[in-house]
């Protein structure tokens, strides 16, 4: 029988990092809700992601369902031990949902309820997933394939490091989204928070770089042991935050933006070399946490035919809704 | 008090589970009506059939919506509460639930925009082969999930090795002896929900003297399906329950109320079953009818709960009750349909106020009798997840505590109030501004994948009037 392993880990690799560019800015862009200095400002940031969020929320539930079919051991550790915090993340995401459209519709001057249900969403959703990645650092308690920690192992100060971690990431994705979508005085107000984002999401990246090490030897190992090629990375990192920073002083609208996205995968990178191959640390590899092969195959077939309308279709959908939002011609 | 994570967590996947399934059982049958309607508009150029259509599809665009957001707590339940049962069956549940999911995603992806935004935007030819490919897609998701429910109550082509589960014929799994039984059936009572809200709110705009030409159009049509389609459920549903007791005779058991093995077997119409006590208390019955319905013999021996240690028996009081409210509705559903196209046949249906009104109460029939008919085969497979193969605790989530299962059930609960406040805010806001003389939205601004925002396009001047009518 062959072994689709493999293959499985590039779609399934796919859809996570497309979930989280996705929904990243998208989020991002309620992390800052706050800090807009109106309704109208309000308006203008929530239109420059109304038409998208929802299709960048289906990344999500095709991630779900994808680990059961191709790595369930994954989703059968992940989801108990994260009980209260995938609660939190969902919860979140469906008021945050539910905001976007009553928002519209509330009269003005009574929006303020839900300008609180769509930030206050956002940023626990956010949180939540940071926490994720942060308890996929520091690894699950498990016994024949089973999760048999408790329920809060999933909070500890690692990771509500990390869960702040992700909503400084996030919060900059929006901010680069907004500069690519918005223009004069919120624009340069946007970029102003970009720099300071940008240099609180390079603080966390080293105390990540740093701390991790600390509590993983395998990881330290992997780094320390001897020197490799994997050292390119963080250069690598080092400098697209140096690009990113030179883009936004230079007043370019998308590289910024695109350079965020680039610093987001280096992340993403850097945390799968540190644990390959393992998927449920400090036990299992992602073969271990595989499904049968004729399972794989079964889903294969289907999942190559529908990825690339999905793909196809949410290009069409951003090229639809190209260009500047501004205050009139929000589509609501 | 002891909270138990078993009971908590069936709970919450029942309250998840009937939340969520009352949208998905209403969007297809909607879905195939709207083919239906499109293909009238495209074919007689009648303005009516794409007033009606424009109207549904919004109806359609937020139910749709709402079962995708309450849908999304499901994707994650397996894996929160019930992760041995997930891990185990994993080889094939997984692959037919992530089809169910990539169907869904297909579907909206590719035809659902241009079904709901894109009537003035594409050519005629292709709205209407969204709109096919909508309803195709609609029963395509059902197929699967019903196939991996149907496979869970009635296992097939599967191994257990190693204490996993593995297929060994995918066809034999997926096609598992009760799923055609259990796909026609609820393949059925979609149309029947569809056909009674259609119904229904047709006969409250021809009441309120609202689009009066246009909604007896619908009425008409609606009350002819559903004379045809109520006793065509009898039927299907009655094959169902015979391939029940081969496959789940306990089950069958508990439908009837039956604790003792007996030939000749009353059909209930009353009892309070007592499960300590292992007998009924006030019993009314028919004799010999549920042998003679079960068996095809009034003298017929049917298999009673005392044939099954009380630890693999299932609830009875509510598997009995909840079956007598599916079957009464039923029932009540034939009546109403048959009068009805009776009505129509005789040219009555404007005569009298009193039939249109009752079928405005109608409206929740049908999904009274959906969740009482997933009570029945739901609690009826108790004590086991997978018929035979796994008990729910033996399916649980082994960290789960009783506290985490009680925390989250009381969260989900809140936040589908939240959800469903908003859905029936839609509904209500676009069943009162009504059918549009104009010919449906084509001004909006093209956007794609939002179902709810579609309920913005209503140009709702005179709703009040039609409110209070």
């Amino acid at each position: 029988m062959y072994d689709f392993t493999y293959i499985w880990v590039g779609i399934i690799g796919f859809g996570v990092l497309m979930y989280v560019l996705a929904d990243g800015f998208d989020l991002g862009v309620g992390i800052l809700f706050p800090f807009a200095k109106n309704e109208e400002e309000r308006d203008i940031m929530m239109n420059t992601v109304a038409p998208v969020w929802d299709g960048n929320e289906t990344w999500l539930i095709l991630g779900g369902a994808g680990l059961l079919a191709a790595f369930p051991l994954v989703y059968s550790v992940f989801l108990p031990a994260l009980y209260i915090g995938v609660f939190l993340l969902l919860a979140g995401l469906i008021f945050r949902g539910i905001a976007f459209e009553f928002r519209f519709k509330a009269e003005p001057g009574k929006k303020g309820a839900w300008n609180v249900a769509f930030c206050g969403g956002s940023l626990v959703a956010t949180f939540a997933q940071g926490a994720v990645v942060g308890t996929y650092i520091q690894g699950f308690k498990t016994e024949n394939f089973r999760y048999v920690g408790g329920a809060f192992d999933w909070l500890t100060p690692f990771t509500v490091m990390t869960g702040f971690g992700m909503i400084v990431g996030y919060a900059l994705l929006g901010a680069t989204w907004l500069i690519l979508k918005t223009e004069g005085e919120l624009q340069a107000r946007v970029r102003k928070w970009a720099y300071r984002l940008l240099m609180a999401i390079m603080v966390f990246f080293v105390i990540v770089s740093v701390w991790t090490p600390m509590i993983d030897e395998y990881v330290n190992d992997r780094w320390f042991g001897n020197v490799s090629w994997l050292w390119v990375m963080p250069a690598l990192t080092l400098i697209t935050a140096g690009l990113v920073y030179s883009w936004l002083r230079k007043g370019h609208d998308a590289l910024p933006f695109i350079g965020t996205i680039a610093l987001f995968g280096l992340f993403y990178a850097g945390l799968l070399f540190s644990k390959w191959p393992y998927v449920v640390p400090p036990n299992y590899t992602f073969h271990d946490a595989a499904s049968a092969p004729e399972s794989q195959l079964f889903l294969l077939i289907g999942i190559l035919f529908v990825i690339p309308f999905v793909l196809m279709y949410t290009a069409w959908t951003y090229y639809v809704f190209r260009g500047k939002v501004t205050a009139g011609s929000g589509y609501h | 008090m002891e909270l138990d994570p078993l009971f908590l967590s069936r709970l919450q996947f029942a309250f998840v589970v009937s939340f969520h399934a009352i949208f998905p059982v209403f969007t297809i049958g909607l879905a195939s009506y709207i083919a239906v309607l499109e293909t009238l508009a495209w074919r007689t150029k009648n303005p009516h059939w794409v007033r009606l259509s424009g109207f549904w599809i919004k109806i359609f665009a937020v139910v749709f919506g709402m079962g995708v957001v309450s849908g999304l707590v499901m994707a994650f339940q397996f894996g929160t509460n019930w992760s041995n049962f997930s891990y185990t069956a994993s080889n094939f549940l997984g692959p037919i639930l992530a089809y169910e999911v990539v169907t869904a995603f297909f579907l909206e992806a590719a035809f659902l925009g241009v079904l709901l935004f894109g009537r003035h935007k594409v050519p005629p030819g292709l709205h209407l082969l969204s709109a096919y490919m909508v309803a195709i897609g609609t029963f395509i998701s059902s197929f699967w999930i019903l196939s991996a429910n149907s496979w869970m109550q009635t296992p097939a082509g599967v191994d257990m090795r190693d204490g996993m589960i593995h297929v060994t014929s995918w066809a034999e799994a997926i096609f598992n002896p009760s799923f055609f039984y259990r796909f026609a059936h609820m393949g059925l009572a979609s149309f029947l929900t569809g056909g009674f809200v259609v119904a229904g709110i047709s006969a409250l705009y021809i009441l309120r003297g609202h689009a009066v030409e246009t909604s007896l159009k619908a009425l008409k049509m609606s009350l002819v399906l559903l004379a045809v389609i109520a006793p065509m459920q009898l039927l299907v549903g009655d094959a169902h329950g015979l391939d029940t007791l081969k496959h789940q005779p306990a089950k069958v058991a508990a439908m009837e109320g039956a604790w003792k093995t007996e030939s000749g077997l009353p059909l209930l119409l009353f009892a309070i079953p007592d499960q300590e006590k292992q007998t009924n208390h006030f019993e009314i019955g028919i004799p010999k009818l549920a042998s003679l319905i079960l068996t095809h013999s009034t003298e017929g021996t049917v298999t009673g709960l005392d044939a099954f240690p009380r630890d693999k028996q299932p609830p009875v009081f509510v598997v009995f009750w909840s079956f007598r409210v599916m079957v009464g509705i039923g029932m009540l559903m034939i009546l109403v349909g048959i009068w009805g196209a009776f009505k129509v046949w005789r040219g009555t249906l404007l005569d009298s106020r009193r039939y249109l009104r009752f079928l405005t109460f109608m409206i929740p029939a049908p999904f009274v009798a959906v969740l009482a008919g997933w009570f029945v085969t739901e609690i009826g497979r108790q004590p086991f997840l997978i018929y035979g193969m796994m008990t729910g605790a033996e399916g649980l989530t082994p960290s789960l505590q009783g506290w985490m299962a009680l925390l989250t059930l009381i969260g989900y609960a809140a936040v589908y109030a939240v959800v469903f406040t908003a859905g029936l805010y839609y509904l209500r806001k676009l069943v009162n501004a009504g059918i549009s003389d104009l010919a449906p939205a084509g001004s909006d601004t093209g956007r794609p994948k939002r179902p709810m925002s579609a309920a913005d396009d209503t140009s709702a001047p005179s709703a009040p009037a039609f409110f209070n009518a």
